[in-house]
Protein backbone atom coordinates (compact mmCIF):
# COMPACT_ATOMS: atom_id res chain seq x y z
CA UNK A 1 0.00 0.00 0.00
CA UNK A 2 2.79 2.38 0.44
CA UNK A 3 3.42 4.38 -2.77
CA UNK A 4 6.74 3.81 -4.29
CA UNK A 5 9.31 6.59 -4.30
CA UNK A 6 9.70 7.24 -7.60
CA UNK A 7 14.06 7.01 -8.47
CA UNK A 8 14.43 6.03 -4.69
CA UNK A 9 16.86 3.38 -4.21
CA UNK A 10 19.36 1.57 -1.03
CA UNK A 11 22.41 3.73 -1.28
CA UNK A 12 24.74 1.44 0.74
CA UNK A 13 25.50 -1.38 -1.14
CA UNK A 14 26.86 -3.12 1.82
CA UNK A 15 24.10 -5.45 3.77
CA UNK A 16 23.48 -4.78 6.85
CA UNK A 17 24.43 -8.09 9.02
CA UNK A 18 21.58 -9.96 9.09
CA UNK A 19 18.92 -10.12 12.00
CA UNK A 20 20.81 -7.37 13.81
CA UNK A 21 19.15 -4.40 12.80
CA UNK A 22 15.95 -4.02 14.24
CA UNK A 23 13.33 -2.30 11.38
CA UNK A 24 13.63 1.67 10.03
CA UNK A 25 17.18 1.69 11.73
CA UNK A 26 20.61 2.76 10.19
CA UNK A 27 24.02 1.09 11.45
CA UNK A 28 25.91 4.18 12.41
CA UNK A 29 30.09 4.09 13.17
CA UNK A 30 29.55 7.09 15.26
CA UNK A 31 27.65 7.74 18.79
CA UNK A 32 25.56 10.14 18.12
CA UNK A 33 24.36 12.58 21.57
CA UNK A 34 20.64 13.51 22.02
CA UNK A 35 18.86 14.89 25.11
CA UNK A 36 16.06 17.43 26.05
CA UNK A 37 18.16 19.84 28.05
CA UNK A 38 21.84 20.86 28.92
CA UNK A 39 24.23 17.97 29.99
CA UNK A 40 24.44 17.15 33.73
CA UNK A 41 27.70 17.59 35.38
CA UNK A 42 27.67 15.59 39.39
CA UNK A 43 30.54 14.85 41.04
CA UNK A 44 31.25 11.45 41.86
CA UNK A 45 31.86 12.60 45.57
CA UNK A 46 28.49 13.54 45.00
CA UNK A 47 27.10 10.62 43.49
CA UNK A 48 24.72 7.91 45.05
CA UNK A 49 22.76 5.08 43.34
CA UNK A 50 19.56 4.41 45.01
CA UNK A 51 16.65 1.68 45.03
CA UNK A 52 13.35 3.16 46.63
CA UNK A 53 10.18 1.66 47.37
CA UNK A 54 9.94 -1.99 48.09
CA UNK A 55 10.34 -3.58 51.83
CA UNK A 56 14.67 -2.93 51.55
CA UNK A 57 15.50 0.28 49.92
CA UNK A 58 19.17 0.39 49.18
CA UNK A 59 21.80 3.09 48.19
CA UNK A 60 25.36 3.08 47.54
CA UNK A 61 27.92 5.78 47.28
CA UNK A 62 30.14 5.72 44.10
CA UNK A 63 33.09 4.30 46.62
CA UNK A 64 30.49 1.56 47.61
CA UNK A 65 29.19 0.91 43.72
CA UNK A 66 32.91 0.50 42.33
CA UNK A 67 33.11 -2.24 45.28
CA UNK A 68 30.49 -4.47 43.86
CA UNK A 69 30.75 -7.19 41.08
CA UNK A 70 30.96 -5.48 37.73
CA UNK A 71 30.82 -6.91 34.06
CA UNK A 72 31.99 -6.11 30.82
CA UNK A 73 28.93 -6.76 27.99
CA UNK A 74 29.46 -6.13 24.49
CA UNK A 75 25.91 -5.20 23.22
CA UNK A 76 24.09 -3.38 20.34
CA UNK A 77 22.03 -0.09 20.64
CA UNK A 78 19.17 1.12 19.05
CA UNK A 79 17.75 4.34 19.11
CA UNK A 80 14.50 6.26 18.68
CA UNK A 81 15.96 8.24 16.02
CA UNK A 82 16.61 5.43 14.16
CA UNK A 83 20.84 5.29 14.64
CA UNK A 84 21.54 1.85 15.37
CA UNK A 85 25.54 1.33 17.05
CA UNK A 86 27.05 -2.28 16.95
CA UNK A 87 29.56 -4.43 19.20
CA UNK A 88 29.67 -1.76 21.91
CA UNK A 89 31.63 -2.10 24.75
CA UNK A 90 30.32 -1.07 28.43
CA UNK A 91 31.12 -1.96 32.25
CA UNK A 92 28.94 -1.65 34.86
CA UNK A 93 26.94 -3.60 37.53
CA UNK A 94 24.18 -5.40 36.38
CA UNK A 95 20.95 -5.12 37.83
CA UNK A 96 20.45 -8.22 39.13
CA UNK A 97 23.25 -7.56 41.48
CA UNK A 98 21.25 -4.52 42.27
CA UNK A 99 17.53 -5.67 42.76
CA UNK A 100 19.12 -8.76 44.60
CA UNK A 101 19.98 -6.64 46.92
CA UNK A 102 16.26 -5.17 48.10
CA UNK A 103 13.27 -7.11 48.76
CA UNK A 104 10.77 -5.88 46.55
CA UNK A 105 7.63 -7.18 44.77
CA UNK A 106 6.35 -4.15 42.79
CA UNK A 107 6.31 -5.14 39.09
CA UNK A 108 7.35 -1.59 37.44
CA UNK A 109 10.33 1.13 38.01
CA UNK A 110 10.35 4.49 37.28
CA UNK A 111 14.42 5.37 36.68
CA UNK A 112 15.06 9.01 37.70
CA UNK A 113 18.43 11.15 36.76
CA UNK A 114 20.12 14.10 37.41
CA UNK A 115 18.58 17.18 35.38
CA UNK A 116 15.44 15.45 36.23
CA UNK A 117 14.92 13.00 32.97
CA UNK A 118 12.85 9.92 34.00
CA UNK A 119 11.59 6.89 32.32
CA UNK A 120 9.81 3.66 33.27
CA UNK A 121 10.37 0.49 32.74
CA UNK A 122 8.81 -3.34 33.75
CA UNK A 123 11.31 -5.06 36.63
CA UNK A 124 11.14 -8.27 34.57
CA UNK A 125 13.40 -6.35 31.29
CA UNK A 126 16.40 -5.14 34.08
CA UNK A 127 16.57 -8.39 35.21
CA UNK A 128 18.41 -11.87 34.18
CA UNK A 129 21.34 -10.54 32.39
CA UNK A 130 19.32 -7.83 30.61
CA UNK A 131 20.39 -4.67 32.19
CA UNK A 132 23.39 -2.56 33.84
CA UNK A 133 24.35 0.26 35.10
CA UNK A 134 26.98 1.24 33.48
CA UNK A 135 29.77 3.67 34.04
CA UNK A 136 32.24 2.70 31.26
CA UNK A 137 32.52 2.83 27.61
CA UNK A 138 34.74 1.48 25.27
CA UNK A 139 37.10 1.47 28.10
CA UNK A 140 37.05 4.88 29.63
CA UNK A 141 35.18 6.14 32.00
CA UNK A 142 31.36 7.15 30.75
CA UNK A 143 31.57 11.09 29.21
CA UNK A 144 28.95 12.96 30.59
CA UNK A 145 27.83 13.65 27.40
CA UNK A 146 27.07 10.04 26.73
CA UNK A 147 25.66 9.98 30.91
CA UNK A 148 28.11 9.90 32.67
CA UNK A 149 29.15 9.33 36.04
CA UNK A 150 26.53 6.21 35.06
CA UNK A 151 23.76 5.66 32.84
CA UNK A 152 20.88 2.66 33.06
CA UNK A 153 21.53 0.22 29.94
CA UNK A 154 18.92 -1.82 28.80
CA UNK A 155 19.86 -2.82 25.32
CA UNK A 156 16.79 -4.61 24.20
CA UNK A 157 14.95 -1.46 24.37
CA UNK A 158 15.28 1.72 22.39
CA UNK A 159 17.65 4.09 24.01
CA UNK A 160 15.78 6.77 25.35
CA UNK A 161 14.68 3.97 28.12
CA UNK A 162 18.92 3.79 29.07
CA UNK A 163 18.44 6.22 31.23
CA UNK A 164 21.52 8.89 31.52
CA UNK A 165 22.43 10.33 34.10
CA UNK A 166 20.58 7.46 36.47
CA UNK A 167 20.87 8.22 40.15
CA UNK A 168 17.98 5.69 41.15
CA UNK A 169 14.69 3.50 40.50
CA UNK A 170 11.91 3.83 42.23
CA UNK A 171 9.66 0.61 42.30
CA UNK A 172 5.77 0.90 41.71
CA UNK A 173 2.63 -1.31 41.71
CA UNK A 174 1.72 0.55 38.09
CA UNK A 175 3.65 1.79 34.79
CA UNK A 176 3.85 5.74 35.34
CA UNK A 177 4.87 6.85 31.84
CA UNK A 178 8.64 8.93 32.20
CA UNK A 179 9.70 11.96 30.51
CA UNK A 180 9.46 10.93 26.95
CA UNK A 181 6.37 8.36 27.48
CA UNK A 182 4.72 11.31 28.77
CA UNK A 183 5.43 13.35 24.96
CA UNK A 184 4.22 10.82 23.13
CA UNK A 185 7.01 8.12 23.11
CA UNK A 186 6.04 4.22 23.63
CA UNK A 187 5.54 3.10 27.10
CA UNK A 188 7.88 -0.32 26.32
CA UNK A 189 10.12 0.92 22.87
CA UNK A 190 11.19 -3.06 22.02
CA UNK A 191 12.99 -1.95 18.17
CA UNK A 192 12.30 -5.32 16.76
CA UNK A 193 8.48 -4.64 16.98
CA UNK A 194 9.42 -1.34 16.13
CA UNK A 195 7.43 0.47 18.86
CA UNK A 196 9.10 4.04 18.76
CA UNK A 197 5.48 6.12 19.78
CA UNK A 198 2.11 5.47 21.67
CA UNK A 199 -0.17 3.56 19.40
CA UNK A 200 2.28 1.66 17.58
CA UNK B 1 0.81 6.70 15.01
CA UNK B 2 -0.40 6.04 11.08
CA UNK B 3 1.58 6.93 8.38
CA UNK B 4 -0.65 8.48 5.57
CA UNK B 5 0.59 9.21 2.00
CA UNK B 6 1.10 12.87 1.38
CA UNK B 7 1.67 14.73 -1.89
CA UNK B 8 4.82 17.39 -2.50
CA UNK B 9 3.19 20.82 -3.22
CA UNK B 10 6.52 22.52 -4.20
CA UNK B 11 9.41 22.65 -3.27
CA UNK B 12 11.89 26.01 -2.50
CA UNK B 13 15.56 25.79 -2.48
CA UNK B 14 16.95 27.83 0.47
CA UNK B 15 20.37 27.45 -0.27
CA UNK B 16 22.61 25.34 -2.41
CA UNK B 17 22.40 22.23 -0.42
CA UNK B 18 18.83 23.10 1.63
CA UNK B 19 15.50 23.01 0.19
CA UNK B 20 11.97 23.48 1.71
CA UNK B 21 9.48 21.32 0.62
CA UNK B 22 5.41 21.86 1.15
CA UNK B 23 3.36 19.29 1.47
CA UNK B 24 -0.19 18.52 1.26
CA UNK B 25 -1.55 16.11 3.98
CA UNK B 26 -5.07 15.21 3.57
CA UNK B 27 -5.30 13.75 7.22
CA UNK B 28 -2.67 15.95 9.62
CA UNK B 29 -4.14 16.88 12.77
CA UNK B 30 -2.22 19.90 12.99
CA UNK B 31 1.10 20.26 14.98
CA UNK B 32 2.69 22.66 17.42
CA UNK B 33 6.01 24.84 16.69
CA UNK B 34 9.04 22.77 17.23
CA UNK B 35 7.49 19.62 16.16
CA UNK B 36 9.32 17.11 13.86
CA UNK B 37 7.49 13.95 11.55
CA UNK B 38 8.78 11.12 9.66
CA UNK B 39 9.48 10.53 6.29
CA UNK B 40 9.52 7.26 5.03
CA UNK B 41 10.61 6.16 1.60
CA UNK B 42 9.90 2.50 -0.21
CA UNK B 43 12.30 2.07 -3.11
CA UNK B 44 10.37 -0.66 -5.92
CA UNK B 45 12.64 -3.60 -4.38
CA UNK B 46 10.51 -2.88 -1.39
CA UNK B 47 13.72 -1.48 0.27
CA UNK B 48 12.54 1.22 3.12
CA UNK B 49 14.19 3.74 4.70
CA UNK B 50 13.17 6.33 7.94
CA UNK B 51 13.99 9.68 8.69
CA UNK B 52 12.99 12.81 11.39
CA UNK B 53 12.49 15.82 10.05
CA UNK B 54 11.62 19.24 12.26
CA UNK B 55 8.55 20.78 10.43
CA UNK B 56 9.41 23.96 9.22
CA UNK B 57 6.27 25.54 9.25
CA UNK B 58 3.74 27.19 11.80
CA UNK B 59 0.58 25.60 13.09
CA UNK B 60 -2.60 26.56 10.46
CA UNK B 61 0.30 26.87 7.43
CA UNK B 62 0.88 23.86 5.43
CA UNK B 63 3.07 21.25 6.54
CA UNK B 64 6.62 22.27 5.38
CA UNK B 65 9.55 20.59 6.20
CA UNK B 66 13.32 21.77 5.36
CA UNK B 67 16.36 19.32 4.23
CA UNK B 68 20.04 19.49 4.02
CA UNK B 69 21.31 17.28 1.86
CA UNK B 70 24.47 15.41 3.54
CA UNK B 71 26.66 14.33 1.44
CA UNK B 72 26.74 10.72 2.37
CA UNK B 73 23.13 10.59 3.02
CA UNK B 74 20.86 8.10 1.86
CA UNK B 75 17.58 10.13 1.95
CA UNK B 76 18.78 13.77 2.38
CA UNK B 77 19.74 13.67 -1.35
CA UNK B 78 16.79 12.29 -2.51
CA UNK B 79 14.46 14.60 -1.02
CA UNK B 80 16.56 17.47 -2.17
CA UNK B 81 17.23 16.68 -5.28
CA UNK B 82 15.10 14.48 -6.99
CA UNK B 83 11.80 14.56 -5.41
CA UNK B 84 9.47 16.89 -7.99
CA UNK B 85 5.90 18.66 -7.08
CA UNK B 86 3.24 15.74 -7.36
CA UNK B 87 5.36 12.81 -5.83
CA UNK B 88 3.49 11.25 -3.16
CA UNK B 89 5.86 10.74 0.40
CA UNK B 90 4.52 8.76 3.41
CA UNK B 91 4.67 10.37 6.35
CA UNK B 92 3.68 10.29 10.09
CA UNK B 93 3.27 12.83 12.78
CA UNK B 94 3.52 15.56 14.33
CA UNK B 95 5.66 13.92 16.98
CA UNK B 96 7.69 15.57 20.49
CA UNK B 97 5.87 17.51 22.78
CA UNK B 98 9.01 18.81 25.10
CA UNK B 99 10.62 20.88 22.32
CA UNK B 100 7.84 23.34 21.55
CA UNK B 101 7.17 26.83 21.49
CA UNK B 102 3.52 27.90 22.62
CA UNK B 103 3.04 31.89 22.57
CA UNK B 104 1.39 31.35 26.42
CA UNK B 105 5.04 30.66 27.61
CA UNK B 106 6.21 33.54 29.48
CA UNK B 107 9.66 35.14 29.46
CA UNK B 108 11.50 36.90 26.51
CA UNK B 109 12.28 33.86 24.18
CA UNK B 110 16.62 32.69 23.40
CA UNK B 111 16.37 30.88 20.42
CA UNK B 112 19.98 29.80 19.05
CA UNK B 113 20.46 27.74 16.25
CA UNK B 114 23.75 26.14 14.53
CA UNK B 115 23.18 25.51 10.87
CA UNK B 116 20.02 23.47 9.89
CA UNK B 117 19.02 23.68 13.61
CA UNK B 118 17.57 26.89 12.21
CA UNK B 119 13.79 24.95 11.22
CA UNK B 120 12.29 24.54 14.21
CA UNK B 121 13.10 27.83 15.46
CA UNK B 122 11.47 29.19 12.49
CA UNK B 123 8.49 27.44 13.18
CA UNK B 124 8.61 28.82 15.96
CA UNK B 125 8.94 32.65 14.73
CA UNK B 126 6.58 32.21 12.83
CA UNK B 127 3.83 30.62 14.44
CA UNK B 128 4.61 33.88 17.00
CA UNK B 129 4.21 36.74 14.45
CA UNK B 130 0.87 34.66 12.72
CA UNK B 131 -0.80 35.38 16.39
CA UNK B 132 0.68 38.55 17.27
CA UNK B 133 2.84 37.56 19.98
CA UNK B 134 4.69 40.44 21.41
CA UNK B 135 7.14 38.42 23.27
CA UNK B 136 10.55 39.76 22.70
CA UNK B 137 12.79 37.24 21.01
CA UNK B 138 16.63 37.22 19.77
CA UNK B 139 17.75 34.52 17.39
CA UNK B 140 22.03 33.43 17.53
CA UNK B 141 21.93 31.77 14.08
CA UNK B 142 25.53 30.17 13.73
CA UNK B 143 26.05 29.11 9.98
CA UNK B 144 29.68 28.61 8.37
CA UNK B 145 28.84 31.63 5.46
CA UNK B 146 25.94 33.89 4.95
CA UNK B 147 25.55 32.00 1.70
CA UNK B 148 24.49 29.28 4.04
CA UNK B 149 22.10 31.34 6.21
CA UNK B 150 18.45 29.42 5.48
CA UNK B 151 15.59 31.36 5.62
CA UNK B 152 18.02 34.71 4.78
CA UNK B 153 15.14 37.00 2.79
CA UNK B 154 12.15 35.84 5.47
CA UNK B 155 14.88 36.83 8.94
CA UNK B 156 15.61 40.03 7.57
CA UNK B 157 11.61 41.19 7.48
CA UNK B 158 11.08 39.60 10.90
CA UNK B 159 10.18 43.36 12.51
CA UNK B 160 10.50 44.72 15.99
CA UNK B 161 10.09 42.26 18.86
CA UNK B 162 12.73 40.03 17.23
CA UNK B 163 16.67 40.71 17.02
CA UNK B 164 18.56 38.46 14.68
CA UNK B 165 22.31 37.85 15.33
CA UNK B 166 24.24 36.09 12.87
CA UNK B 167 27.99 34.33 13.76
CA UNK B 168 29.32 33.20 10.42
CA UNK B 169 32.18 30.82 11.58
CA UNK B 170 34.09 30.19 8.02
CA UNK B 171 33.61 33.06 5.54
CA UNK B 172 32.01 36.48 5.88
CA UNK B 173 30.76 38.94 3.52
CA UNK B 174 32.75 42.07 3.08
CA UNK B 175 33.02 44.46 5.11
CA UNK B 176 31.34 42.09 7.61
CA UNK B 177 31.23 43.33 11.45
CA UNK B 178 29.03 40.69 12.81
CA UNK B 179 30.49 37.71 14.80
CA UNK B 180 32.94 35.86 12.89
CA UNK B 181 33.71 32.90 15.16
CA UNK B 182 31.88 30.05 16.39
CA UNK B 183 29.49 30.66 19.90
CA UNK B 184 31.55 30.54 22.99
CA UNK B 185 31.07 32.06 26.86
CA UNK B 186 31.42 35.61 26.15
CA UNK B 187 29.05 35.16 22.54
CA UNK B 188 26.45 33.64 24.56
CA UNK B 189 26.93 36.36 27.08
CA UNK B 190 26.47 39.18 25.48
CA UNK B 191 23.38 38.00 23.26
CA UNK B 192 21.54 36.23 26.22
CA UNK B 193 18.35 37.60 27.65
CA UNK B 194 19.78 38.15 31.63
CA UNK B 195 18.29 35.92 33.54
CA UNK B 196 16.50 37.94 35.83
CA UNK B 197 14.03 38.33 33.18
CA UNK B 198 13.02 34.75 33.21
CA UNK B 199 14.15 33.91 29.65
CA UNK B 200 13.38 30.93 27.99
CA UNK B 201 16.17 29.53 25.60
CA UNK B 202 15.68 26.96 22.98
CA UNK B 203 18.79 25.03 20.94
CA UNK B 204 19.02 23.49 17.96
CA UNK B 205 21.89 22.20 15.81
CA UNK B 206 24.85 19.57 15.68
CA UNK B 207 25.64 17.90 18.63
CA UNK B 208 28.82 20.22 19.49
CA UNK B 209 27.30 23.09 19.26
CA UNK B 210 24.52 22.46 21.08
CA UNK B 211 26.75 20.72 24.26
CA UNK B 212 28.46 24.16 24.41
CA UNK B 213 25.66 26.58 24.34
CA UNK B 214 23.15 25.02 26.64
CA UNK B 215 26.56 24.47 28.74
CA UNK B 216 27.66 28.16 28.45
CA UNK B 217 24.12 29.58 28.82
CA UNK B 218 23.85 27.44 32.45
CA UNK B 219 26.91 28.40 33.39
CA UNK B 220 25.26 32.45 33.32
CA UNK B 221 23.06 31.28 35.44
CA UNK B 222 19.98 29.34 33.31
CA UNK B 223 17.96 27.17 35.35
CA UNK B 224 18.69 23.99 33.18
CA UNK B 225 14.78 23.34 33.15
CA UNK B 226 14.76 26.86 31.00
CA UNK B 227 17.01 25.37 28.38
CA UNK B 228 15.43 23.29 26.06
CA UNK B 229 17.63 21.07 23.68
CA UNK B 230 17.31 19.50 20.47
CA UNK B 231 20.18 17.96 18.75
CA UNK B 232 20.21 16.87 15.15
CA UNK B 233 21.92 13.51 14.71
CA UNK B 234 24.40 15.23 12.16
CA UNK B 235 27.07 12.47 12.73
CA UNK B 236 27.90 12.84 8.96
CA UNK B 237 25.91 9.24 8.56
CA UNK B 238 22.44 10.44 6.93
Amino acid sequence: MSPISRGFHRRHEEAEPAGRVPPGQYVTPDFPVLSAGPTPHTPVANWTFSIEGGQSPASWTWAEFQALPAETVTVDIHCVTRWSKLDTVWKGVSLDVLLGAVSYDAPYVLAFCDGGYTTNLPVADLKDGKAWVAYSYGGSPLAPEHGGPARLLVPHLYFWKSAKWVRGLRLRETDAPGFWEMYGYHMYGDPWREQRYAGD
Amino acid sequence: MAWQTATVDSLVDETASVRTILLSVPDWAGHEAGQHLDVRLTAEDGYRAERSYSIASAPGEPVAITVERLDDGEVSPYLTEELRAGDEIELRGPIGGYFVWEPAFSGPLLLLAGGSGVVPLRAMLRHRSRVGSSVPVRLLYSARSWAEVIYRAELARLGDGVQVIYALTREQPPGWTGYARRADQAMITEVAWPVAQAPLAYVCGPTNFVEAVAADLVALGYPPAQVKTERFGATGTP
